[in-house]
């Protein structure tokens, strides 16, 4: 019998990544595979480099900015910005993703700038999202990730690890983001503060990789460092032809020492949403169908890509958008916008009545887009709903799945929409 | 050195959109003018009622959630916020704080009221409540990050050092 402890997901990509033994609570300074700065956080990231005396990149082909928050500007001050980062790139040869190629944890992933087995950082709280496919990619702040992209090198402590198992199945009009809105109305916004999750279960393992996203995505809404999920025979077919490194992907052992562990069973979870203004505000959609809306949103890091414009264009080919509602779409990438044009999903959606955006945030961050007026309720498939997030501090959002949205900009206010598939509710 | 200055106290899950709200944050690099909007979701008077003559924000848990922005820890530096003390902190915020040299404390804050007079000695580890008549215990910061802060932030490190010596 071996006395020594087996590891999380977590603790072997840190000792891979920093030459150690590494452990829950141990501080290491460890190699990072990937840095990755977008419009609102590289500029400080930049001041920093240029503070610490730094006018090179520590490998060019191992740092991107991406233009998706404020992208295309709205303003001269974004502008000058984007500018920057432009300017950024030709200097240092750093990957420039300009305007209209998409949301940054899209194109990371999408373009195989990291693998499974990887150690990254991003300028972004939401870089958690490549949890789904066996990277260990966490957010940090614009001179935390200058150092990285200086150095090639980050201190961490390494993570506790809570193991999250969903049992059961998905029920037809039951998507990735009801399972995550309910970890967060569960667990709450602080839940997992400064721990890793860890996805298991037959319920992951039947989603598919977008839709794993989605659940990696929201890990930092409950206050985790990263949502890790083991890479299986799906991760690998996705990516094929992706990138110029080879997986190496990273299970835990059988014997990993988990801080906690929890079990959902998610044949009794419905569609769910958080009500304004907080994420772990969640409630069944039934406590909330009926309220009035005037605007929708399907987009973003969490709910921008093929999947979900499949899933909302099934709900409204052939049917109208509510003449009082909005309904604005921004896909997650260029890729995906390509593919759902030649999927129809686009001529579908625009013929119901929903307004393109380019590729990227789209209105999620309050910049442009589609800023909601006073007074008005959004349905969001977004991450957050916090009081003005959206641009307007007297506007309420809500939180729910590419279903609910569409559903509810049909009828004008919140609705279920287990009703539009064969056996839901 | 001590700090001392008045107690600006707010609840739990204080998010980085509420400190700075991105239509703000997104628009330029200038810390001076986005200061003035600092904490502005929460309390639209914080930048005049805390700049005049510097204060400690004090909060609950989970302070800090949400986006990893850096303009957070930099608008409250901006708006004279002398340390943040909080029972909790979220993560990003923390680091980007202690990487910024915003002083953040964690403890107590029910042992502080809104209005109370503080003193605040980091390289000693006494926080008194001058106010109440009370000593605050806190843990000290991890060693990592006490010598971060301790060169002023982790660009002053890279300069001193070329690099990470932690």
């Amino acid at each position: 019998m071996s006395t020594i402890p087996g590891k999380t997901i977590a603790e072997k990509i840190f000792s891979a990544h920093s030459g150690t033994d590494a452990y829950a609570g141990d501080i290491v300074v460890a190699d990072v595979d990937f840095v990755m700065g977008q419009d609102g956080t590289t500029p400080l990231a930049i001041r920093a480099l240029e503070n610490m005396g730094v006018d090179e990149v520590f490998d060019p082909a191992r740092v991107a900015v991406v233009m998706d928050h404020s992208s295309p500007s709205p303003i001269e001050g974004v502008s000058a910005l984007h500018t920057m980062m432009r300017e950024f790139g030709k200097k240092t040869g750093a990957k420039v993703y300009d305007v209209g190629c998409g949301v940054c944890h899209q194109l990371i992933p999408e373009a195989g700038h990291v693998v499974p087995g990887d150690l990254m950082v991003g300028c972004d709280s939401h870089t958690c999202t490549y949890g789904a496919v066996n990277v260990f990619s966490t957010g940090v702040g614009s001179t935390d990730g200058a150092a990285a992209m200086a150095s090639g090198k980050l201190w961490f402590k390494v993570p506790d690890t809570m193991k999250v198992t969903y049992t059961g199945e998905l029920r037809p009009g039951v998507f990735s983001k009801d399972l995550i809105l309910a970890l967060a109305g569960k667990i709450g916004a602080d839940g997992a503060t400064y721990m890793a999750l860890e996805f298991h279960g037959p319920v992951i393992d039947a989603l598919s990789v977008d839709a794993r996203m989605t659940i990696s995505n929201m890990a930092i809404e409950v206050g985790a460092k990263a949502g890790l999920m083991r890479a299986d025979a799906k991760t690998l077919a996705w990516y094929e032809g992706r990138g110029d490194r080879a997986p190496q992907p990273v299970d835990p052992d059988a014997d990993a020492v988990y801080a906690s562990e929890l079990v959902l069973d998610a044949s009794a979870v419905g569609p769910q949403v958080a009500k304004p203004h907080a994420v772990d505000n969640v409630s069944p959609i039934e406590e909330v169908a009926g309220t009035p809306i005037a605007q929708g949103y399907i987009g973003t890091c969490t709910n921008g890509r093929l999947e979900d414009l499949e899933i909302a264009a099934s709900i409204l080919r052939g049917r109208k958008v509510h003449p009082d509602v909005r309904l604005i779409i921004a896909p997650a990438s260029k890729q995906i916008l390509l593919d759902a044009m030649e999927a129809g999903y686009i001529r579908d959606l625009v013929e119901a009545g929903a307004v393109m955006v380019s590729p990227g945030c789209g209105p999620c961050v309050g910049t442009h887009n589609g800023v909601p007026s006073d007074g008005e309720n959004v349905i969001s498939t977004a991450n957050r709903n916090f009081k003005g997030r959206m641009g307007n501090s007297n506007a309420f959002i809500y939180l729910g799945s590419p279903a609910a949205v569409a559903a509810s900009v049909i009828e004008g206010v919140i609705t279920d929409p287990r009703q539009y598939f064969k056996g839901g509710e | 050195m001590a700090l001392k200055a008045k107690a600006f106290k707010y609840g739990d899950d204080i998010n980085t959109d509420y400190i700075i709200s991105g239509k703000y944050k997104f628009k330029s690099n200038d810390m001076a003018a986005m200061s003035v909007h600092a904490m502005e979701e929460l309390d639209p008077r914080y930048y005049e009622k805390v700049s005049p003559e510097g204060g400690f924000l004090v909060a609950g848990t989970n302070f800090g959630m949400g986006s990893s922005r850096e303009q957070a820890p930099l608008v409250l530096i901006g708006s004279n916020t002398k340390a943040v003390l909080a029972k909790t902190f979220a993560r990003i915020f923390y680091r980007n704080a202690i990487n910024t040299g915003l002083p953040v404390v964690e403890c107590d804050t029910d042992l502080i009221a809104d209005g109370d007079e503080l003193s605040l000695d980091l390289e000693a580890g006494v926080l008194k409540n001058l106010t109440q008549g009370t000593d605050i215990p806190f843990a000290p910061l991890p060693p990592v990050m006490a010598q971060l802060l301790a060169d002023g932030g982790l660009v002053e490190h890279f300069k001193k050092h070329g690099g990470f010596a932690v």
